[in-house]
C-alpha cells in the first residue's frame, strides 16, 4: 500500500502527502474548510488520524511541510532541533508518542528535557490524536518557568494579564481600568495595553503612565504597550521605560512578513530590551501573541492546516526566550473558528502544544460577536485551562473590551478561578496584594478589598 | 443610604465596565444582565435581516437590488469569499446596464449588522446634493455583502468610483455602527489598502454631517487625483474639513 493510505470498512482513503494527512486529521474547523484542505467527511478525518498514528515521529525531521529553501521558519525549526533531547522518543510513532506522553512514568522533568527535541509539527501531529482531556492532562504535567519582575509558571499559580484598553487611549480611562483590575488581583503576568493609536509618541505616553503607576504603588509586575516591534524599538531609542517587547507572530515567513517582522528584527528588539536591564527576578523580555488562522488570513499558509501553522509560530517564539506567549484564540472570527466548540478545542490545543514546546503559554479566552459563542462557553474554556495549568489568562473590565470590540474574560473570573482551583498569583505579586491588605488569612482575595490606598486622589 | 461610589470620578473617562462590585468573586446580578443585554443586541444585529424593500422606498434615486453568492447568513459568516462575489442572477442584472461609464456608484450592503437600515438614507441625503454634475449609477442594494463586493459591482457598472455603505461588526457598546468604503476604479482583486474608510458612524460616534463632509471631500479628491487608498489617506489628514 502507498504510504498515506488507510482502509476503513470497505472504503480506502488515500492522502496525497504529509500535509494532507495533517490537515485531514485535524478536528473540524471552518478555517481549514475555507482553505479547502479539511477532511471531506468524518470518516475521512478518522482515516487520516489512523494514518498519522502509524507514522514515525522522525518523518517530520525528513519531510518539511514547507520547504527549507523558501521559508525561514522551517530553517529555524530544522537548524535548532536538538537530537539529543529528541532521543527518548526518536523510535516512536505519533500514536505511540501519545501513549508515552500520557504515561505516569513521563513526569514534568522528562517533558522539560524533551521540549528542545520536539519540532512544532510533532506537537501538532500528536495533538490531533488527543481528546480534550488528554490535552489538559499532559499540559498540566509541563513546567515552564519564566521571570521579569514576577516569576511565572510555578506550580499552584495562575497569573493574569490586566488589559485596560481605551478607544482613544485616554490616560484617566486607562488608569481607571488598571486600578479596577488590581483590586481583583489581576496584573501579575503583565499590565498590557493595546493602543488605539499607532504612533511612537502616543506609545511613550502610555509607557510612562504605566511605569509611573507601577512605581507609585510599588507593584511587582511588568508593563507593556502592545504596538509594533518597530515602534517599541523607536521608544527604547527615545529612552522610554520599556519592560517587554511585544509582537504578533505567525508560523510562516510570508505571514510574518505581512506583520512587518523578520527574525532579525525580533533579535534586534530583544537585544535592545535586554540592554535596559529592567528585570529583577528574571530576564525574559519578549511577549508574543499568536492565533490559528493568521497565516491563511495573510494568504501565506502553503496548504498547511491552521493548527500546525500555529505551532510553527511557537518555534519562532521559543527562539527568543519570551516571558509570555498567548494565543488570542477566538479573536479572529467564525471563518477560522466557527463556534464555541471549535474555539474551546483550539484553545486547549494551542496551550498544550505551546507548553510541550517549552513556552510560558497563556490564552486570551475570547470571542467576537459574529461567532457562535458566549460567556458561558468562556467559563468552560477558562476552567479547563486552569485545570491544564495555564500560565496566564487575560482579563478586562466586565469581559467587555471597549477598544478592540470583543469579549475576553472579566477581572472577576481571575479570583473566581483561583479560589475554585486553589491557585495563587505569582509569588511577588501575592506578597504585594498581602501588603495592600487585599488577602484574607488563607491568602485568598477578600470579597471587598480595601480601595482607599489605590484610589486616593 | 448607600455608600459613595469610589469609581464615580472615573466613569466619565471610560465606557469600560469598571467598579461593578462583586457577589463572592462573581459579577453581581445587575451587571450580569446588563452584559447579556448588550451581547444580545450585538447578536441580533449580526443575525438580523436588513429590509431592503423598505430601504429602497426611502431613496430618491433609481435603485437596483442584488445579492452576493452567500445564500444565507451561516455561509456568509463561514465563507467571506462568497460575500465578495455576486450571485449569477445579480451578475446578469448588472451586465450591460450602463451603456456609458459612471462617475460613481453608491452601494448599500448589509455587512455584519443592520446598521444601514437607519443610517444609510440620512447619509445619502446629505451627500447626493453635493455631487452636482456627477453621472451616478443607480444605487445598488446588496444582500449578504462584504466590502469587496463593491469591486465586482463597480466594475460591472463601469464606475470610476465605488462608495460602499456597510454595517460594521457590532461591539457590545455599539451594535449599529456604519462604515463607508471608497474605492477608485473598483475591480475584483483589490486589497483594503487601496480603499479609504470612514468608520464609526452612529448616534454616539461620527455624525451624518461630519461623515458626509468627509465623504464628499474624499470623493472629489479621489476623482481629481485618480486614486484611493493610502496616498489619499495621507493627504486627507492634512486637508480634511473639520
Amino acid at each position: 500500500m502507498p504510504r498515506f493510505t488507510a482502509r476503513l470498512g470497505d472504503q480506502t482513503y488515500r492522502f496525497a502527502d504529509l500535509k494532507s494527512v495533517m490537515a485531514c486529521a485535524s478536528p473540524r474547523r471552518s478555517g481549514d474548510e475555507l482553505a479547502g484542505i479539511a477532511a471531506r467527511s468524518d470518516e475521512e478525518r478518522v482515516a487520516a488520524r489512523m494514518v498519522l498514528a502509524d507514522l514515525p515521529l522522525t518523518i517530520f525531521l525528513n519531510e518539511a511541510l514547507i520547504p527549507y529553501e523558501s521559508d525561514d521558519v522551517t530553517r529555524l525549526i530544522q537548524d535548532s532541533h536538538d537530537q539529543e533531547a529528541f532521543a527518548p522518543v526518536a523510535s516512536l510513532t505519533v500514536g505511540e508518542f501519545r501513549d508515552w506522553l500520557l504515561s505516569h512514568r513521563t513526569d514534568s522533568a522528562a517533558l522539560s528535557r524533551l521540549a528542545p527535541g520536539l519540532m512544532p509539527e510533532m506537537a501538532a501531529a500528536v495533538s490531533k490524536l488527543m481528546r480534550n482531556q488528554d490535552l489538559v492532562v499532559v499540559a498540566a504535567k509541563c513546567r515552564v518557568v519564566t521571570g521579569f519582575r514576577t516569576t511565572l509558571g510555578l506550580p499552584g499559580r495562575l497569573a493574569a494579564r490586566l488589559q485596560p484598553n481605551h478607544p482613544s487611549d485616554d490616560p484617566l480611562g486607562i488608569a481607571a481600568s488598571a486600578l479596577d483590575g488590581l483590586h481583583y488581583g489581576v496584573g501579575d503576568a503583565v499590565i498590557g495595553i493595546n493602543p488605539a493609536g499607532d504612533n511612537v509618541a502616543g506609545c511613550i505616553e502610555l509607557l510612562d503612565l504605566l511605569d509611573t503607576m507601577r512605581q507609585r504603588f510599588d507593584i511587582p509586575t511588568q508593563s507593556c504597550v502592545l504596538t509594533h516591534v518597530t515602534n517599541t524599538l523607536a521608544a527604547i531609542g527615545k529612552g522610554a521605560p520599556v519592560d517587554l517587547v511585544f509582537q504578533s507572530i505567525a508560523g510562516t515567513e510570508a505571514a510574518n512578513r505581512s506583520f512587518g517582522v523578520t527574525l532579525s528584527l525580533l533579535e534586534e528588539a530583544r537585544d535592545a530590551a535586554l540592554s535596559l536591564k529592567r528585570g529583577t527576578v528574571g530576564n525574559n523580555v519578549m511577549y508574543f501573541e499568536t492565533g490559528q488562522g493568521s497565516a491563511l488570513s495573510a494568504n501565506a499558509h502553503h496548504g498547511v492546516d491552521q493548527q500546525t501553522l500555529e505551532t510553527r509560530a511557537y518555534a519562532v517564539a521559543r527562539h527568543f526566550e519570551p516571558l509570555l506567549v498567548n494565543t488570542v484564540v477566538g479573536f479572529i472570527g467564525p471563518e477560522y473558528l466557527f463556534d464555541a466548540k471549535q474555539i474551546i478545542r483550539a484553545g486547549l490545543e494551542d496551550h498544550f502544544c505551546g507548553k510541550l514546546l517549552g513556552l510560558p503559554m497563556g490564552v486570551d479566552v475570547c470571542y467576537t460577536n459574529h461567532a457562535e459563542a458566549d460567556q458561558d462557553d468562556m467559563d468552560v474554556l477558562m476552567t479547563l485551562l486552569s485545570a491544564a495549568g495555564v500560565t496566564f489568562l487575560i482579563a478586562v473590565p466586565g469581559a467587555d473590551d471597549v477598544m478592540l470590540n470583543y469579549q475576553s474574560l472579566a477581572y472577576h473570573d481571575v479570583p473566581t478561578l483561583r479560589r475554585l482551583m486553589n491557585l495563587k498569583p505569582a509569588p511577588e505579586f501575592e506578597a504585594w496584594l498581602d501588603r495592600m491588605g487585599m488577602l484574607d488569612d488563607q491568602g485568598r482575595l477578600l470579597e471587598q478589598p480595601p480601595s482607599q490606598r489605590l484610589l486616593a486622589p | 443610604m448607600s455608600a459613595p461610589d469610589p469609581w464615580e470620578r472615573f466613569r466619565a473617562a471610560t465606557r469600560a465596565r469598571i467598579g461593578l462590585g462583586r457577589s463572592g468573586d462573581a459579577l453581581p446580578t445587575k451587571a450580569l444582565l446588563d452584559f447579556q443585554a448588550s451581547h444580545a443586541r450585538a447578536r441580533d444585529a449580526v443575525h438580523g435581516a436588513v429590509d431592503f424593500d423598505a430601504l429602497a422606498q426611502g431613496i430618491d434615486h433609481p435603485v437596483i437590488q442584488v445579492h452576493s453568492a452567500a445564500p444565507e447568513r451561516e455561509s456568509y459568516l463561514r465563507r467571506p469569499d462568497l460575500g465578495r462575489r455576486l450571485d449569477a442572477a445579480s451578475r446578469e442584472r448588472l451586465a450591460g446596464l450602463m451603456a456609458e461609464p459612471a462617475d460613481a456608484v453608491f452601494i448599500i450592503g448589509d455587512g455584519l449588522s443592520t446598521a444601514v437600515q437607519h443610517h444609510a438614507v440620512p447619509l445619502l441625503e446629505l451627500v447626493l446634493p453635493e455631487l452636482e454634475g456627477w453621472k451616478l449609477a443607480p444605487v445598488i442594494l446588496a444582500g449578504q455583502a462584504r466590502v469587496g463586493l463593491g469591486d465586482e459591482i463597480g466594475a460591472a457598472l463601469k464606475a470610476s468610483l465605488s462608495v460602499m455603505l456597510i454595517g460594521e461588526r457590532p461591539g457590545l457598546s455599539v451594535a449599529d455602527s456604519l462604515g463607508v468604503y471608497l474605492t477608485w476604479q473598483p475591480r475584483p482583486g483589490l486589497t483594503d489598502a487601496e480603499r479609504n474608510c470612514i468608520s464609526n458612524i452612529h448616534a454616539h460616534g461620527l455624525s451624518y454631517r461630519e461623515a458626509a463632509a468627509r465623504l464628499v471631500w474624499l470623493m472629489k479628491e479621489s476623482r481629481h487625483r485618480r486614486l484611493s487608498g493610502v496616498t489619499l489617506k495621507e493627504a486627507s489628514v492634512l486637508e480634511i474639513p473639520p
